[in-house]
């Protein structure tokens, strides 16, 4: 009896969780595109899609870190732009180097690039938006300048390189599988250590965290470097997967990792989001992006229907919190009444 | 009395110089000199105001984003509005309107774009940042919709007159507006009453709407004047670029943004002017100027323009552990 209500009242939670929708969604939208088009079921196109979605799922992970705290980090795109660009630049040079080298290469790019957005943040004082505005543009010029207006073209990627995202590990895909062991490690950090509930805590409330005892300027240090580390990772794996970095390789990346963050519910506003919730926000938004092509839609649509889409999720999301608001407000109306 | 006098000048003096405006009028002269070291041409007053017309266009759409951001609200799809009434004029003008009446038509749509973008952010209350984020993508969109890749190339030479002539012997047009709409916002914000409902709603919300003062329908018209404002931008770019696209004014919004940024205006709202804004979008411009005099890429001119903000908002951080370790010291 007992085990019968837990039961129910587990099953009520999953069905309030953001998830359960956004996971519905998914659902539909395959649906549909697979009645129009039967090639979406295909494995080959599933393939393609997951290998997408795999490096927008870590770098949103990132992406989540950062806004969990109350923050927002623009400069993902460029940061991976940088890492892609300078890892095939050296690559064009020396080709002679083993791609795991080349791998930390891109990663320590990326981590440096996102410890000076921490450190403006945490030591600065500078708020979040601003400072990956300017670093954005800042990581993009640099891109230039690394790449001294060359590009690397599909013949200067050596075949080991290749391999990174052809490749796989354990039966599956090497991009797929680095997306699910960082969202694993991240799962864990985030609700099982000390330091990623006080992430969480953090962004609940920053004056609080404070008067805690958690250090803000090291909490914002820490996920913006995580969240450049990981955009520097995922930049190794797109040049690997595209086979060419250019000046713009990228742009506007940070828009997809945001969108992601927001439709897998994590609230702008901080402190509230998980993993699981982001990694079915991404599959969503790779899936309509997948579905549009499919369907037919020329690309030239594209802009305005992932715009349509975080619009969308966004109004949702706002009609359900004022709805969890008014409701909590009736409830405290009652228990007034009550005393 | 004479020393009442001078203590007074004194306080008054000391009050301007740590005034911000004051520090990047500084900047200001810096950046002018290295531009005249440079290049000595620049410093003859044809070559100073033409150096304006690259920057007019996005001047003009710091004035009401400066409203704005001091309301509380930020809007980062200015850009996108901008090339959507470029391409809306393009379009409007192959389907055989005239270019003026089409020139008013793409101001029309940049003005609903922004009262679409108030709506949302005021009715269902979700923060700006996201609704102009993904409405960002959706102007842009339409845009690409519209003209796709290609564009409308032959308008009349006489649109041309609007981007790129002079009117009175040597102002560019494009400065006079700029110069008007300058006096017209600093007015606005600076003596009206609106102004300083502006300023209040920025500095605290709640205590504005308790107050009884018209929260949603101030923002909902600085959003609509800011889409205004944004669409007439997109004309004068398409009238000086001499043809309607819709991949012009790409990354607009974080100049925008920047100049508001550098000129003091504080991202959360409730602080900043007109003449700070106006001083810092010439720093900008000026930056940009003197770069690409000396041949450097638009990209690489972007990492001076990121610089020069993020050492603009270290300034007062760093200004302040100084005064805190003197404090300490003196203790």
């Amino acid at each position: 009896m007992i085990s019968k209500t837990g039961l129910k009242s587990q099953l009520s939670t999953i069905y309030r969780r953001r998830e359960f929708d956004v996971f519905i969604v998914i659902v539909i939208v395959m649906v549909v595109v697979g009645l129009r088009n039967p090639t979406f079921f295909t494995k080959e196109n599933w393939k393609d899609m997951l290998m997408y979605v795999s490096i927008l799922a870590f770098i949103s992970i990132g992406q989540m870190m950062t806004i969990i705290t109350g923050g927002i980090d623009l400069s993902v795109g460029s940061v991976l732009a940088l890492s892609g660009m300078s890892v095939g630049m050296i690559m064009r040079e020396y080709a002679f180097l083993h791609p795991i080298i080349l791998i930390l290469t891109g990663t320590i790019i990326g981590l440096s690039c996102g410890f000076l957005n921490g450190l403006l943040i945490g030591k600065g004082r500078i708020h979040p938006l601003i400072t990956t505005l300017a670093t954005m543009s800042i990581y993009r010029g640099l891109v230039v300048v690394v790449s001294r207006s060359l590009w690397v073209a599909y013949g200067d990627i050596t075949p080991g390189f290749r391999l990174i995202a052809r490749g796989n590990t354990l039966g599956i895909n090497n991009l797929m599988f680095s997306a699910l062991i960082i969202a694993i490690v991240s799962y864990y950090f985030l609700n099982h250590t000390r330091k990623g509930r006080e992430i969480y805590a953090y962004g609940d409330h920053q004056e609080a965290a404070k008067f805690v005892g958690i250090n803000g300027a090291n909490i914002n240090m820490l996920v913006f470097s995580i969240s450049g580390m990981l955009a520097g990772f995922g930049g190794v794996l797109w040049v690997s997967r595209v086979h060419t970095a250019q000046a713009n390789t990228a742009l506007g990346y940070e828009m997809q990792t945001i969108a992601s963050c927001v439709i897998g519910g994590v609230s702008i506003f901080g402190g509230v989001g998980n993993v699981i919730g982001v990694l079915l926000g991404t599959l969503l938004f790779g899936v309509i992006l997948n579905s549009l092509e499919l369907i037919g839609i020329v690309d030239f649509y594209k802009l305005s229907a992932q715009g349509f889409i975080i619009l969308v999720a966004v109004i949702f999301d706002a009609i359900i919190s004022h709805r969890v608001a008014e409701q909590m407000r009736k409830q405290r109306r009652i228990f007034n009444d009550g005393q | 009395m004479m020393d009442n006098e001078k203590v007074k000048i004194r306080i008054k003096l000391s009050s301007i110089i740590r005034r911000w405006e004051f520090t990047i009028f500084g900047l200001l002269i810096v950046i002018f000199i290295i531009n005249v070291i440079l290049s000595p041409e620049l410093f003859r007053i044809h070559n100073l105001l033409d150096a304006t017309l690259t920057f007019t266009e996005k001047s003009i759409m710091v004035l009401p984003m400066t409203l704005l951001i001091i309301s509380g609200v930020i809007d980062i799809s200015v850009g996108s509005i901008s090339a959507m009434s470029g391409v809306i004029l393009g379009v409007c003008f192959k389907a055989g309107i005239g270019i003026w009446y089409a020139a008013v038509i793409g101001i029309f749509v940049g003005l609903v774009a922004g009262f679409i973008n108030g709506l949302i952010i005021t009715k269902l209350k979700i923060p700006s940042i996201v609704v102009t984020l993904a409405m960002m993508l959706f102007y842009r969109g339409i845009g690409y919709i519209l003209l796709g890749d290609s564009a409308v190339r032959d308008l009349p030479e006489k649109f041309g007159i609007l981007g790129g002539a002079y009117s009175i012997t040597f102002i560019p047009i494009q400065f006079l507006i700029f110069i008007v709409l300058a006096v017209i916002f600093g007015v606005l914000l600076h003596t009206t009453t609106f102004g300083r409902r502006i300023y209040i709603i920025g500095n605290n919300e709640n205590t504005a709407r308790y107050s009884g003062l018209p929260v949603d329908r101030t923002r909902l018209v600085l959003t609509a004047v800011m889409g205004f404002v944004s669409g007439l931008s997109g004309v004068l770019l398409t009238s000086r670029i001499g043809s309607a696209r819709p991949d012009i004014a790409m990354g607009t919004e974080m100049t925008v943004i920047t100049i508001a940024l550098l000129g003091g205006v504080y991202i959360f709202g409730g602080r900043g002017t007109i003449l700070g804004v106006v001083i810092s979008a010439f720093i900008l411009g000026y930056i940009h100027y003197g770069l690409s005099i000396l041949n450097i890429q638009e990209q690489v001119i972007r990492i001076a323009t990121g610089g020069v903000l993020i050492i603009a908002l270290l300034i007062p951080t760093f200004v302040e552990k100084i005064r805190e370790k003197a404090f300490e010291r003196s203790r």
